[in-house]
């Protein structure tokens, strides 16, 4: 076993970290406050081929590898979550119409996807339906050739500004992906304000009116839009999410230990207290376990193993929990300072927050871990007897 | 690959995912209601790893996936082999 970055790995982690240090954390916190991610931003990702990142070069992507991904999740959750939450979104399009798109879909917009031309969005969620995903009222009616969608879907980030969502409708009954355009007539979105974090992730509630598009648009078959589209997408998600977890918590970190160096409190630097101490120990050695267990995760993806999944879904679970508790205890070292918005740590707990809800709650990982161990041991047990 | 190893290679991965004392090779696991939704996507990953194949969209049927024998039958047309 040898758990180490490739040289081209290491390379890149350095330039998407002096990437995230030179033009994302300084103004991070002004994109918070002002609850928006500017287009010029948007641009530089694209122009970085960051939205393209896991998409083949065949269509203009950088076709990279999902460590080095992973480790660009990780810096850009360091800088800000919200706009990682971007590069989340519009990567779990790509990666469903990677895997589910038809030759034509693929063709016609993953060149888009990668370039930025296009901005993607996921619209599962909806006001009525988080977590039984699978009940989903929104519809979609096949009409001649072109389907007639009608529903609701809310927390879209980056819902605002997208120009293509993946959208989830019963169809005949059956969960269905549908690809629809901020242009096609009878969609339209509203901007959701006031969040306790992502608040510069630019979300939307999402409105389909008999908003009609081509029927062309439906991704893989009907019936398959829960189990595989968005299986996949949501796998690719999670990922996502638990490396950005490692950001956010490495952001923590980094904070409180530049303020337990300069701080003193009864004659002596904080980084002198035991407690504190204690509180440091705890995050570097949780953000060293969250990382590890996401280094496996890519590494099976990269390998193509079906295992992948479950320790995605392990990874997001652990890092989000962790990334709570670090963002608490850099607050605490912070003290009053870090309620405060002279200090980036206040943003971290709010932001690491959501981490906890997004692309699976804490409870359905709960739920799928518990049931997927119980299978494993299980069977070793028939195995051995 | 002969047929026989290549279902027993698909026994053994769905062995682990449901929990029966013995699979038949025709027993259809997703009318039993015997997997949850992740786990179409770990047997997609497994025939794509196991047998060197691409499912695609076109191969999303049901009648592809919710048996031994289904999948089996699915490797062998995906191999250019008629089904046995």
């Amino acid at each position: 076993m040898k758990i180490e970055l490739t040289p081209a790995q290491a390379e890149a982690q350095q330039s998407f970290r002096a990437f995230v240090d030179a033009e994302i954390m300084p103004h991070a916190d002004e994109y918070d406050r002002e609850e928006r991610t500017p287009p010029e931003v948007i641009r530089r990702l694209a122009e970085l081929g960051y939205l393209g990142a896991t998409i083949s070069e065949q269509y203009s992507g950088r076709g990279m590898d999902m460590v080095t991904f992973g480790l660009l999740c990780e810096e850009l959750g360091r800088g800000s979550i919200s706009l990682l939450s971007l590069l989340t979104v519009h990567g779990m399009v790509t990666q469903a119409l990677t895997k589910w798109g038809s030759p034509a879909q693929r063709e016609h917009w993953l060149p888009k996807l990668a370039t930025g031309e296009v901005i993607g969005a996921l619209g599962l969620t909806e006001p009525n339906i988080g977590s039984d995903a699978k009940s989903i009222e929104s519809s979609a009616v096949l009409t001649g050739d072109s389907y007639l969608l009608n529903g609701r879907k809310k927390w879209i980030s980056f819902g605002q500004v997208a120009d293509l969502f993946l959208i989830i409708a019963q169809c005949e009954g059956k969960p269905s992906a549908f690809l629809v355009e901020r242009k096609d007539p009878g969609f339209s979105s509203k901007p959701i304000s006031g969040m306790l974090g992502f608040r510069s992730a630019m979300l939307a509630e999402l409105h389909l009116d008999d908003c009609r598009i081509p029927s062309e648009n439906l991704v893989a078959r009907v019936g398959f839009g829960f189990s595989h589209v968005i299986g996949s997408a949501l796998d690719y998600g999670r990922y996502c999410v638990g490396c950005g977890c490692v950001g956010l918590g490495q952001a923590c970190l980094e904070a409180s230990v530049s303020y337990v160096n300069k701080r003193k409190q009864f004659g002596s630097y904080l980084r002198e207290h035991q407690l504190i101490q204690q509180m440091i120990a705890n995050m570097i050695t949780s953000i060293k376990a969250a990382r590890l267990l996401n280094y496996s995760a890519g590494y099976l993806k990269d390998t193509g193993d079906p295992d992948t999944i479950m320790e995605t879904s392990i990874a997001k679970y652990f890092a989000s929990q962790m990334v709570n508790r670090v963002a608490q205890d850099a607050v605490q070292i912070h003290g009053a300072a870090g309620c405060s918005s002279e200090y980036p740590v206040q943003r971290y707990l709010r932001d690491a927050k959501i981490m906890e809800i997004i692309e699976g709650s804490t409870q359905i990982q709960q739920i799928i871990i518990s049931t997927y161990g119980c299978m494993k041991l299980a069977r070793k047990k028939r195995t051995k007897t | 690959m002969t047929t026989e190893v290549v279902k027993e290679k698909i026994r053994t991965f769905i062995q682990g995912y449901i929990q029966v004392p013995e699979l038949k090779d025709d027993e259809d696991y997703f009318a039993s209601r015997l997997v949850n939704s992740m786990f179409a996507m770990q047997l997609v990953l497994f025939v794509e790893k196991e047998f060197a194949v691409q499912v695609e969209s076109e191969d999303l049927e049901i009648s592809n996936f919710n048996s031994v024998n289904s999948i089996s039958g699915l490797v062998a047309r995906k191999n250019g082999v008629g089904h046995s």
